[in-house]
């Protein structure tokens, strides 16, 4: 027993031809057809070529147009002629011009020969069919589809729709019920027979004819009436994307092609010489009896398909700029933003590098420039400390740094001196560790010893701006992983948040901290408070503080707070 | 924007005029052809390379306008079988800085064909670019039935001063402009015809840090499968209809893309926007020319410590530049 090839042929013929002859040659007949759509004279010209190959023929052309029944017709005819005129073939394969053999014929046939009784093609009833691309699944069966969707498409709308408003529904014919599959099948002599001489058989052409893409569920819904053993699953490698149309091989699949061990794969391109000459060449590869496996490559593709439908999360570029709140991700990683923090602690940002291990800027949208850290005129990704580039798209700038510095943690100290034209980007921001000590701005004021006037009205203008953040924050809106405290609460015990803080960032790990920054002094702070309050400025963003304690409870401001184990 | 389109092939129409045929081979040209159409002035020194790389990539014709070069650009030409050239004194800005030539000459010549338009110091890397010819993205864009591939231009530059190492003909420039920015740049959207609108790299940060909404314009839809009633609106930029410019997804994902990497920064750059900025001849009173004059004198560099090396297309994919989309 042999293997015999049905080869449907449309376009790119000198491939095709290449491969007809590699089944020739390893003694497997093949029987061409040929769309009708092509002109006389090439396909003279094309057949002409075959003159002197015995085992390669011709089948009755038909007119092939995707969707439509001539595929299934021309499949019938080049099937029919095949088993008529080759009587040791055993098994028939379904394939395209653009098909190509991975492995040897003859292991192919040596596969089939172990499996005389089997079926390769896969059939799935249409209930548990997820993949079809543009709805259709039952209606397929149950309208009829006299009009083509590639060239007719809008008389093919119209019909379904007038179908479908008048609850048009076609009966099924007894004894079939609908499976649909992958087109590229491998059947056996006997199934193939009675599936071509079913008595039945006029009936079921006229219901397919109306069905639509026929190709994908003719053969899948006879095979069940009539074979012994259906194995579901197809021998050609055959992948689609979400648009419904097969992905291509090139020469750069060479490797994961041979890996798979598939035997036949689909779509190749026409230009890929490189896998022409390494799959069709006479010195094979060595033989081997590997299960065809095609995760690889299956990855690679549904990888593809990811990139396409949801992509890189937090990536603005040329070919994706999403639209608000269909980012996927406002950012491409986590990252914190501290406020208040450098005014409550001296050398906060170093403390704060060390025991997190992660990058520590100054104030990043501060008027002047940003406070890249290590006083670094750049960062990554060549974004300059220069505030009118950085505030020309303030958006970008921050989704530039976090996008350029993936796997890295950037943290930045935030104020309401600063540019806040992120404030709502960074409050819808999942990705954001926001913590706020609000009214901490007053404490450099208190330290200024600038003019009383001149402060007074600075503090007013800083606390109108903080409490516009806090309400961003507060928002319904919000994701990012907000803390605020008031100042006066945050000076009463500041290891405990800190230590939240650090655990959730730190690049070590959840550790206590041995170390803790050292708090300014506040000696007067009450005080100063109270003289804004005397002048008509009521500061309310930092809570209640006392007038008369200084600092409100231990540690003792000058010393360093140590946490008790 | 009918209207507007119309009067840019009008335009087209009257300005092509101006053009005089030098070599005509475009009998040359097959039903399956892609084109390449570029203005070149003063450029032959690039030409070798810039031939040798597309015709590597698979490019099948060339459609060359002529601005009047003097520096013997038939030279490299003249005789070649896939090479059209048209000459010109008309006036580069009253052409809409060439658009008008170029619009005129597809209309004429490339009506169903696949086009690349860039100029001759920009060099198209798309993905798979290293294993794959142009004829493969094409015929990938037209399964899926995309009209128009965007490739944003990536500005490159040398470690160094410009005028450190001088351009030898034939020598592929990024071996002298090899660094880019890789992650500076930002982008809006341009209601009027729906494309982005792309600024940022180095001549933003070191020509334009006062005034960044002048930086010139990176986004570019270099490559579209042409039709006789298409045209490029500014440079390559922006084109009409407007369906052409959504190169990008708006939904989640990422569509296919590629990048032109701009080799303008070499040695010839200090001369060319000296003569530039004279002949006042470029977009917006050759301002862009004028900020480079200014700063030229005192030789700047673009290169620092965190200026990205150019490896191969993979790497701009990594860095988010480009994307494969779902080719895969």
């Amino acid at each position: 027993m042999t293997l015999g090839v049905v080869m449907l042929v449309h376009t790119a013929l000198d491939r095709a031809a290449q491969v007809a002859k590699h089944w020739a040659a390893a003694e497997c007949p093949v029987v061409i057809h040929v769309d009708a759509k092509l002109d006389r004279k090439t396909f003279e010209a094309f057949k002409a070529q075959f003159k002197d190959a015995p085992r390669i023929r011709f089948s009755k052309r038909h007119k092939c147009e995707w969707g439509m029944w001539g595929l299934v017709a021309a499949t019938l005819s080049a099937s029919e002629r095949l088993l008529r005129d080759f009587p040791e073939v055993g098994h028939v394969y379904l394939a395209s011009g653009s098909c190509l053999p991975l492995r040897p014929v003859k292991e192919l046939v040596s596969y089939l020969e172990a499996r005389p009784q089997t079926d390769f093609i896969e059939s799935a009833t249409i209930a548990d069919v997820p993949w079809t691309v543009g709805g259709l699944n039952e209606e397929r069966f149950a309208l009829r589809f006299p009009f083509s969707w590639q060239s007719q498409r809008y008389w093919f709308d119209k019909y379904v729709d007038l179908q479908r408003r008048l609850g048009f529904s076609r009966k099924i014919p007894k004894g079939i019920e609908p499976h649909m599959g992958s087109q590229w099948w491998c059947l056996s002599r006997a199934t193939l027979t009675a599936i071509l001489q079913d008595p039945e058989r006029p009936a079921f052409d006229r219901y397919f004819k109306r069905v639509w893409i026929p190709d994908e569920s003719y053969f899948q819904t006879l095979v069940r009436r009539h074979s012994e053993t259906v194995e579901s699953r197809s021998l050609t490698l055959s992948k689609f994307d979400h648009q419904g149309k097969p992905h291509i091989f090139y020469d750069d699949h060479l490797q994961l092609l041979r890996r798979s061990h598939c035997f036949v794969a689909r779509k190749i391109w026409p230009g890929a010489n490189r896998l022409y000459d390494a799959f069709l060449s006479k010195d094979a590869a060595a033989p081997t009896i590997a299960e065809p496996d095609p995760t690889k490559i299956d990855r690679i593709f549904a990888k593809a398909l990811e990139r396409r439908t949801i992509g890189r999360a937090g990536l603005y570029m040329q070919s994706r700029f999403l639209d608000q709140h269909w980012e996927n991700g406002v950012t491409a990683g986590p990252y914190s933003v501290f406020q208040g923090f450098s005014d409550v602690f001296d050398g906060f940002e170093d403390w704060l590098a060390r025991v997190s291990g992660c990058r520590v800027h100054g104030h990043l949208f501060a008027p002047d420039r940003a406070e890249f850290a290590d006083q670094d005129t750049a960062a990554n990704g060549v974004l300059t400390d220069n505030a009118k580039l950085r505030d020309y798209n303030s958006q970008a700038f921050l989704t530039n740094l976090v996008w350029n510095t993936r796997g890295q943690r950037q943290c930045y100290q935030y104020g309401p001196g600063d540019s806040q034209a992120n404030n709502w980007l960074m409050a819808k921001d999942a990705n954001a560790q926001i913590s706020v000590i609000s009214g901490a701005w007053a404490i450099p004021l208190f330290k200024s010893k600038r003019d009383f006037a001149e402060v007074r009205k600075e503090a007013a203008a800083l606390q109108k701006t903080e409490s516009e953040f806090l309400d961003v924050l507060r928002s319904p809106w919000a994701k990012a992983r907000i803390r605020i405290w008031t100042l006066a609460e945050f000076v009463e015990a500041p290891m405990e948040p800190m230590q939240a803080i650090v655990d959730e960032i730190s690049v070590h790990g959840p550790r206590r901290l041995s170390e803790a920054p050292r708090m300014i002094d506040l000696t007067g702070f009450g005080q100063f408070l109270q003289d804004l309050r005397n002048q008509g400025m009521h500061p309310n963003v930092m809570g209640d503080f006392p007038v008369e304690t200084d600092t409100p409870s231990a540690p003792a401001p000058q010393q360093r707070p140590y946490l008790v184990k | 924007m009918r209207l507007r389109r119309k009067r840019r092939i009008l335009r087209a129409v009257r300005k092509s005029q101006q053009l005089r045929r030098v070599q005509n081979q475009t009998n040359a040209i097959r039903p399956d052809d892609v084109l390449l159409v570029t203005t070149v002035r003063n450029e032959a020194v690039r030409m070798p390379y810039f031939l040798q790389y597309y015709r590597d990539l698979g490019v099948d014709h060339f459609l060359i306008i002529d601005n009047d070069s003097t520096d013997g650009l038939m030279d490299h030409l003249a005789g070649q079988p896939d090479i059209s050239v048209w000459h010109t004194k008309g006036s580069y800005k009253s052409a809409n800085f060439g658009v008008d030539w170029m619009n005129a000459l597809k209309r004429r010549y490339a009506h169903g064909h696949w086009t690349l338009v860039v100029d001759p110091d920009e060099f198209f890397v798309y993905p798979f670019c290293d294993s794959r010819p142009l004829k493969a993205l094409t015929g990938w864009l037209d399964n899926a039935s995309i009209r128009s591939f965007s490739a944003m231009l990536l500005d490159m530059y040398p470690k160094g001063r410009l005028d450190e190492f001088p351009y030898r003909e034939g020598q592929d420039p990024l071996e002298i402009a090899s660094w880019f920015d890789a992650g500076n740049y930002t982008i809006s959207k341009n209601l009027e015809y729906g494309n982005l609108w792309i600024q940022g790299g180095p001549r933003a940060r070191k020509f334009f840090p006062d005034t960044p909404y002048r930086a010139p314009a990176l986004n570019k839809i270099p490559l579209v499968k042409w039709d006789r009633n298409y045209a490029f609106v500014s440079s390559t930029h922006a084109l009409l209809p407007r369906g052409l410019n959504l190169v990008y997804e708006e939904w989640g994902g990422e569509k296919a893309s590629g990048v032109l990497l701009h080799t303008k920064f070499l040695d010839t750059f200090v001369h060319k926007a000296e003569e530039e900025t004279r002949r006042k001849q470029h977009y917006a009173q050759s301002f862009e020319y004028a900020a480079y004059a200014a700063q030229l004198k005192d030789q700047p560099e673009f290169w620092c410590k965190w200026s990205e090396k150019y490896i191969n297309w993979r790497q701009l994919e990594i860095l988010g530049l480009m994307s494969k989309g779902n080719w895969a």
